[in-house]
């Protein structure tokens, strides 16, 4: 963790070929999700490729662009962890959107 | 900042611990950079938030959800490519967050000269992207879709598609204008009287934030 020593001195001066392969990574998984529909994938493989493939990019581009990998726990916990508040939230909502869209079935029906 | 030298050589939970301990100051970053980090924190919450009414619209609509594949293929070539401008405006994007950490890189190095080019080339791709998006917007306007109809389906997509792309626009305009100005500064010598250039790197957490939603934009509006 001798990454951890530099980034308490404030700097994030990182080798440029770091970048270069994210860079390339973030392209190559960009690719990788216009094929998914480009090539008309459905159902679970679909949506269990699309997230895949948002994750990876939403973390190199965090960990590294961002440069969260080299700040230290502190700020790591405190911006991170909140946003899983919002995993509530989502859940809450899809309970209320299959709620509304039976209600609207059993009372509009055509 | 000599105090701290001590508590980087602790264990990480302790290390969490000691920064949050009482009367001192809890990130070991510029404070530019912890404000940034917050805002961006508040931001994921609002862009989370439109995602998530977007996601309850699109369950709970009785009609079917416009097919993005087809309402976003461009006539090209003499035949229709699916979402052949999304799929440019993400690599778009994607490049300007690489020259974005170029920029913040040689600001690290002191080297005032290359690290305007990358700012100015990040800030062109921005204005890109963002040209690209008022063609998109064009063309589904004059397709008839509006934020409470449109020819294909549930009318929900047109007000989930205006407020979830013109909020990133707005964003991604407001980035450009925010790069030109750091731009500005560092050609003008000011982060070296000043000697930091943390400032470019907080310019760039901005900017890397907007490539991230989109990110989710891309997947979720998108692609679903």
């Amino acid at each position: 963790m001798n990454h951890a020593v530099q980034s308490t001195e404030g700097h994030q001066q990182h080798p440029l070929t770091i970048y270069l392969w994210i860079w390339v990574l973030l392209f190559v998984l960009s690719a990788f999700s216009y094929m998914v529909d480009y090539f008309h994938l459905k159902g679970m493989l679909r949506w269990s490729l699309i997230l895949i493939f948002m994750i990876l990019k939403a973390g190199l581009i965090v960990a590294i662009f961002m440069h969260m990998a080299w700040e230290r726990l502190a700020l790591k916990l405190a911006i991170l962890l909140p946003p899983l508040c919002l995993l509530v939230l989502i859940a809450f909502m899809a309970i209320e959107g299959d709620y509304t869209f039976l209600t609207r079935g059993s009372a509009f029906i055509r | 900042m000599a105090h701290d030298a001590p508590a980087a050589a602790l264990p990480p939970l302790k290390q969490v611990v000691s920064d949050f301990a009482a009367d001192r100051q809890s990130f070991q970053v510029p404070w530019g950079k912890a404000m940034m980090w917050i805002f961006l924190l508040s931001d994921t919450f609002i862009f989370t938030s439109f995602l998530t009414g977007y996601m309850h619209v699109r369950m709970s609509t009785m009609e079917p959800w416009p097919n993005p594949s087809e309402v976003f293929a461009l006539h090209l070539f003499g035949r229709d490519i699916p979402m052949i401008l999304i799929a440019i405006m993400t690599f778009v994007l994607i490049t300007s967050s690489g020259t974005m950490a170029l920029a913040v890189n040689y600001g690290y190095r002191r080297d005032r000269k290359n690290t305007v080019l990358f700012l100015a080339a990040t800030a062109a791709l921005g204005a890109t992207f963002v040209g690209m998006q008022a063609f998109e917007w064009t063309k589904l306007i004059s397709e008839g879709v509006r934020p409470w109809e449109n020819p294909w389906g549930a009318p929900q997509f047109g007000s989930a598609f205006f407020m979830i792309t013109g909020f990133h626009g707005l964003h991604v305009s407001a980035g450009v204008v925010y790069l030109l100005v750091t731009a500005k500064r560092v050609s003008s010598g000011f982060y070296d009287r000043k000697g930091s250039y943390e400032t470019v790197e907080v310019a760039g957490l901005y900017w890397h934030f907007v490539d991230l939603v989109w990110v989710f934009i891309f997947a979720f509006f998108y692609l679903w």
